[in-house]
């Protein structure tokens, strides 16, 4: 900065303290001497916890956590790229494998094994030479179905890739762009590791003849197009099938009052891509240290348990003790699809590229 | 107690005023009077301090006023459209003023009834501006500028849109007013009949310069020049070739005042100079137009090879349009102006 | 006219006087800095950020974006959308300028209230709501089995359900204070009614119909909400395709080179925009605009007002209406019941909560920008101003041309250093806010202004009145109308404000329409049902704020 820039902005700086200082909406809290004792977590809109869990880490570490909510995953990951230099704060937690490439590509995070790590499934703890980050969820993405839907018409709800290009399930399923949407991504994803990198094309042109319909996001697709869903009924939504998440059910199920017995949408197991969600230490973190005990927090088996009904994900925890609510509507996919991130960072590019061109135009 | 020294202000390329120096007395009525665009208006801006000068000083009481902003400046300034406030009744625009130099609630009670009672509009405090009737409007904003009794109250065009037996009683009213309160005026007009009827001294003003500064009876029987001459209304000015106690004229050979200098002149023929004869004797001229004055008539003359002539003559002898007349001349009412003389 | 009056002009002043002009532009100091600084550094950052490599612009990358199809595609797109978009809002909104402007009926105030409602809610709510028109088994569908989701109709009309109002307002303010008269005048000197129109008032509403089209032009531009709600994956505008490049695949230098090329675009229209307005404050003999409205007669005008109402009914009111019915689709309040609890687990806050944020939020952004837009109003007052501060006026809209998300990214990267570390303070939501709401308050206040005659503060500074106590004493008490109403304008605009919220980082305490976005966001039945009856909370709130602004419309109103 120049001097001329730093005296403005001191002198508007001023200004805006004076008027913050005003206002009752404590948030800002302390950055400079109080810095080493609060923890900032950098995060995607889908962050929740509860209080309880947070404020005994609180008591326990001596640390303030602070949370920013930073739009979904991918931007929440392009936003902690764009401030490497001077990050908003010390862990970033939501980069999936669909994206952890562009967060390595980067130099995003620092060396750091988390204290309980050994206690992760191996297959899941990637990047075992530089270590840099920690698998903290999973979670499938898969088609979900409308049981309502499959009963009125007695007809069989389809279970794989397969059965999707079937006739019998002609214009039932919408899905998402795999441009903008990271279940539409993880959906092609999906179907690129079952049929490879040459045939998945093959399979999305039957797909395309079977009339998969698709609109922007997952919003559009669950809340006005799936006949299932609590919104798609009253938007009148016709597609019975629709790329959602596995926990999709059983939120369906949390959320309603009251709440039914069973829940009004399954999922099709053999159509899961698996997603897993991993936290890092920011590279320029200012408070490593506590970034630190945060990622150690973030695979406490306390706050793997609380994790399920609050994001709707599967802790990575094995004992972690997972609700009933959870495993009674929906249970973890068996065989999900899975694709090491490095072959997702060669190949998701050109694979987006292709996929818009074959099915959108 | 008010001086202006050189007082000029240019708008661009144009000057407004040029040089203008103008003293104003205590107690004294002056009437700036002249054409649109003659500079009158920004000479009151000047001295209100709402125009910066150029080049030039205005001094007040002997202090001077460069640097004083407007409301520090202690004078008074009427619009010529009043520009009243509308958000505030009569009363409040009264007192206006007196808030402004920190009066209390009372002193400004006090003297807003003194005021309204003055200017005839005694318990019209509460009334709403919208409702007030241009003549109205007009002694509530005289009210207001004279409120905070400032030491020189100037009037922009005061009576300018007000019907003509409105603004001749009004000018009477002000002149009285004034002489009671020993108000030092400084007023703008472009009107002569206001100006001479309300100033102890009138300044003519032509292209940012003043070109004639006098008494009233001093302007209108001496005019300096022919501008201020046909500015006042006067129409029989020629070029003339003044020697001993006659000229030459367009309108033939006229007789001169004693002591008349010598040599190529401008004259002004006053209408009452110009004398109806039978048409044998004299000019013979063709009336053109009469135009009735209210006290005399205006007859417009036409000889056969010069200019029309003007002249006034009683109701009763006043020839009908068409009538062949002849026109003798009064030395008394002829005048010599000063000023380039004009080719006859 | 008399004499004495043409002096006045002739003798007024042609340049301002020194001193004066100093302190105009000293008031205009806080709206630079603060437009150089929340504005342009940031964008400039972010422009630099993705074109700027090891030092170099690489200015190459423009022609290399543009030399791509999907690109140029997007352009195309934009532009005849656009323009289309415009076509059709006038063509629909004018007959609905020309009811509200000379006819009286009851509920007027209110319609005009609801009919202002969509533009200042979030795209993502109306995205929803108006798929209930044009969507799978909305009316369309019911009454003829027309479908126009995905469609590029279900853009246009969404367009022209935003923008009804801007049309109603900026076209009608001015319609019903235009003297009935001087169109009587020219029927009784023998023009037919067609021709009476045709002549003298279309000639008078011209710069207003221009202004309004432009501005529908900037806003239908710009769509984004609209575009990927109901555009479907097929369409995208350039404000959409910055979205993705920025947002989603991470392309800064794209991002960038399509920044500048929309920055070029609506610069070139709020050149236009400014000369139009400047044409539309040309002397209109203008009177109070209650004389002008009558009751309608005769079979003819009461068709008008049936087709017009209709159309207000269908296209704007029934989308809002399905909205609230959904809020209440579950017996006993539920959904609104729901708002109060925090066992949701989206928020660590009750949802309800979101509404004391916004309101927050919306105060303190109201507050920003009525102290911004309302110091740059009172600079820019003077009509004979310099060029320089004539070209301020249309910068202050320029925020209104840009990407939200360039803006929000901007703030990231600019913002970062201490005194101005201001990435996670809960301010930054408010100063972006502010920056669409100043705009709006520059616009409304500034034909007041420039309404005061100059020479009544001059009464008021020959009485003793310092230049503060003047404009506290004349123009204060005239503008304080068109504050209101300004003030009312930005309020709602912030919130209902969603695109840079949603791109600035922020603890967890939602505004509406976040809280919204991200309940929408969540499968399950009472998670719908909340975004539903949230939505219409924000719809009351934003309804309510509106109406009370009906009751204190000025005389001589501004552009919205």
């Amino acid at each position: 900065m120049s001097t001329t820039k730093k005296f403005v902005a001191v002198a508007v700086g001023l200004g805006l303290v004076t008027l913050s200082a005003c206002t009752s909406s404590g948030s800002g809290d302390g950055e400079g001497a109080s810095e080493s004792k609060t923890v900032t977590l950098v995060s995607h809109d889908s962050w929740a916890a509860s209080k309880s869990v947070i404020s005994d880490f609180e008591k326990q570490s001596g640390y303030q956590v602070k949370v920013l909510k930073d739009g979904d995953a991918v931007q929440a990951l392009n936003k902690a790229i764009l401030t490497k230099d001077n990050p908003q704060g010390d862990v970033l937690f939501g980069v999936d494998n669909t994206l952890l490439s562009r967060a390595f590509d980067n130099d995003l995070f620092q060396k750091y094994e988390a204290k309980d790590s050994d206690l992760l499934p191996p297959e899941y703890r990637i990047d075992q030479q530089k270590k840099r980050v920690t698998p903290i969820d999973f979670g499938d993405i898969c088609v979900n179905y409308d049981k309502a839907y499959f009963e009125e018409n007695d007809l069989t709800p389809p279970e794989s890739f397969d059965d999707l290009v079937k006739p019998e399930y002609k214009d039932l399923l919408v899905t998402e762009n795999a441009s903008t949407s990271s279940p539409g991504l993880g959906f092609l994803l999906g179907t690129a590791a079952k049929y490879g990198g040459d045939g998945w094309q093959d399979y999305w042109e039957k797909l395309k003849g079977n009339g998969v319909k698709v609109v922007d996001g997952w919003e559009q697709a669950y809340n006005e197009e799936f006949s299932g869903s609590a919104g798609g009924k009253k938007a009148k939504g016709d597609r019975p099938l629709v790329v959602s998440y596995a926990s999709s059910p059983p939120a369906e199920v949390v959320f309603a009052d009251p709440k039914p017995d069973t829940a009004p949408t399954g999922v099709a197991y053999g159509t899961c891509f698996r997603q897993i969600e991993y936290a890092g230490l920011l590279s320029n973190a200012k408070n490593a240290k506590g970034g630190k005990a945060l990622i150690d927090f973030l695979i406490s088996k306390k706050f793997q348990a609380d994790m399920p009904l609050n994001m709707f994900v599967y802790p990575m925890r094995e004992d972690a003790q997972i609700p009933e609510e959870f495993t009674k509507y929906g249970a973890p996919a068996e065989d999900s699809e899975v694709m090491a991130p490095k072959d997702i960072a060669k190949n998701r590019d050109q694979w987006v590229k292709s996929w818009t061109s074959l099915v959108l135009k | 107690m008010l001086e202006l020294d050189e007082a000029t202000v240019r708008f661009g390329g144009r000057t407004a005023l040029d040089a203008v120096g103008l003293d104003v007395a205590e107690h004294e009525i002056v009437c700036v009077l002249g054409p649109s665009g003659s500079g009158k208006s920004t000479l009151l801006r000047v001295v209100a301090g709402l125009q910066p000068l150029d080049s030039g000083r205005v001094f007040l009481d002997g202090r001077d006023l460069g640097g004083v902003p407007a409301h520090k400046r202690g004078v008074g300034l009427m619009f010529q459209d009043h520009q009243l406030f509308p958000q505030r009744d009569v009363g409040g625009n009264v007192a206006f003023g007196l808030r402004m130099h920190g009066a209390s609630k009372a002193q400004q009670g006090i003297r807003v009834r003194e005021l309204l009672e003055l200017v005839g509009l005694p318990g019209a405090a509460s009334r709403a501006i919208a409702s007030l009737s241009g003549g109205e409007q007009q002694r509530v904003a005289l009210a207001r500028a004279l409120a905070p009794r400032p030491r020189l109250l100037m009037l922009d065009e005061p009576l300018g849109q007000l019907d003509r037996s409105l603004r001749e009683r009004l000018v009477v009213e002000l002149r009285e007013l004034f002489s009671e309160l020993g108000t030092t005026v400084l007023a703008v007009t472009h009107d002569q009949g206001e100006a001479f009827a309300l100033a102890d001294r009138v300044v003519v003003m032509r292209d940012g310069r003043i070109a004639q500064s006098g008494t009233p009876l001093e302007v209108w029987q001496r005019p300096a020049d022919e501008f201020v001459a046909r500015f006042l209304g006067f129409e029989n000015v020629v070029g003339a070739s003044v020697s001993g106690e006659a000229a030459d004229t367009p309108w033939g050979k006229v007789p001169m005042p004693a002591g008349a200098p010598q040599g190529e002149v401008t004259l002004l023929i006053r209408p009452a100079g110009v004398r109806l004869v039978p048409s044998a004797e004299g000019l013979r001229c063709t009336v053109a137009a009469r135009t009735f004055r209210g006290t005399h008539v205006s007859v417009h003359l036409q000889p056969e090879s010069a200019p029309r002539l003007e002249a006034a003559c009683a109701l009763r002898d006043a020839p009908e349009p068409g009538d062949e007349v002849g026109v003798a001349f009064d030395a008394a009412e002829i005048v010599v102006l000063d000023g380039a003389p004009i080719s006859p | 006219m008399d004499v004495a009056r043409t002096e006045v002009r002739a003798g007024r002043p042609r340049t301002p006087a020194p001193g004066k002009s100093a302190a105009r532009l000293a008031l205009l100091v806080v709206p630079v800095v603060f437009f150089a600084l929340f504005f342009a550094y940031p964008v400039a950052a972010i422009v630099a950020r993705g074109l700027k490599v090891d030092g170099a612009w690489q200015l190459g990358r423009v022609g290399e974006v543009l030399a791509q199809s999907d690109i140029r595609h997007v352009l195309w797109f934009t532009t005849w959308q656009a323009l289309v978009s415009t076509a059709l809002t006038l063509l629909i909104a004018l007959p609905g300028a020309y009811v509200f402007a000379r006819f009286d009926f009851r509920g007027k105030q209110v319609l005009r209230a609801v009919i202002t409602v969509p533009f200042v809610l979030p795209t993502v709510v109306v995205g929803t709501a108006f798929l209930a028109l044009v969507g799978r088994g909305g009316l369309l569908d019911e009454l003829w089995g027309v479908r126009l989701d995905t469609t590029v109709w279900a853009i246009l009309l969404a367009h022209v359900f935003f923008n009804y109002a801007v049309v109603v307002r900026t076209v009608g303010g001015l319609w019903s204070q235009l003297d009935p008269r001087q169109e009587e005048a020219a029927r009784v000197l023998g023009a037919s009614r067609l021709a009476a129109w045709r002549k003298v008032t279309l000639p008078a509403l011209g710069p207003a119909v221009a202004a309004a089209a432009l501005m529908v032009f900037l806003f239908t531009f710009t769509s984004f909400g609209v575009v990927q709600i109901l555009g479907g994956p097929t369409f995208a505008t350039l404000e959409v395709e910055i979205y993705r490049q920025t947002s989603e695949i991470f392309d800064l230098s794209t991002a960038a080179v399509l920044t500048m090329i929309q920055f070029v675009a609506v610069g070139a229209i709020l050149a236009v925009h400014a000369w139009t307005v400047r044409r539309r404050e040309t002397a209109l003999r203008l009177v109070d605009a209650s004389v002008t409205a009558r009751r309608p007669r005769g079979a003819g005008q009461w068709a008008l007002l049936a087709a017009v109402l209709g159309t207000a009914a269908v296209l704007l009111v029934l989308p809002l209406a399905v909205l609230v019915q959904r809020s209440l689709d579950a017996p006993g309040f539920a959904y609104y019941k729901a708002l109060t609890s925090d066992e949701s687990g989206v928020f660590l806050v009750p949802p309800i909560e979101a509404v004391g944020n916004s309101l927050q939020y919306a105060l303190a952004a109201t507050a920003l920008a009525l102290l911004i837009g309302g110091l740059a109003a009172a600079a820019l007052t003077r009509r004979d101003a310099g060029r320089l501060i004539r070209g301020f006026d249309a910068l202050l809209m320029l925020p209104l041309g840009v990407s939200a998300v360039t803006v929000g990214f901007g703030f990231l990267i600019a913002l970062d250093e201490p005194p101005l570390d201001l990435r996670s303070s809960w301010i930054l939501v408010p100063l972006a806010q502010a920056l669409v709401g100043v705009p709006f308050v520059v616009r409304t206040m500034l034909p007041v202004l420039r309404a005061v005659d100059v020479r009544l503060r001059e009464a008021a500074a020959v009485l003793g009145a310092s230049p503060w106590r003047v404009w506290r004493e004349v123009d204060l008490p005239m503008v304080r109308r068109a504050l209101l109403v300004a003030a009312g304008f930005a309020f709602a605009v912030s919130l209902g404000e969603f695109g840079a919220t949603v791109f600035i980082a922020r603890p967890d305490n939602p505004t509406l329409p976040v809280a919204v976005a991200r309940l929408l966001g969540r499968a399950g039945e009472l998670n719908y049902g909340q975004a539903m009856a949230l939505s219409t909370i924000l719809m009351v709130v934003c309804a309510v704020a509106l109406l009370l602004l009906e009751r204190i419309r000025t005389d001589r109103t501004g552009e919205f």
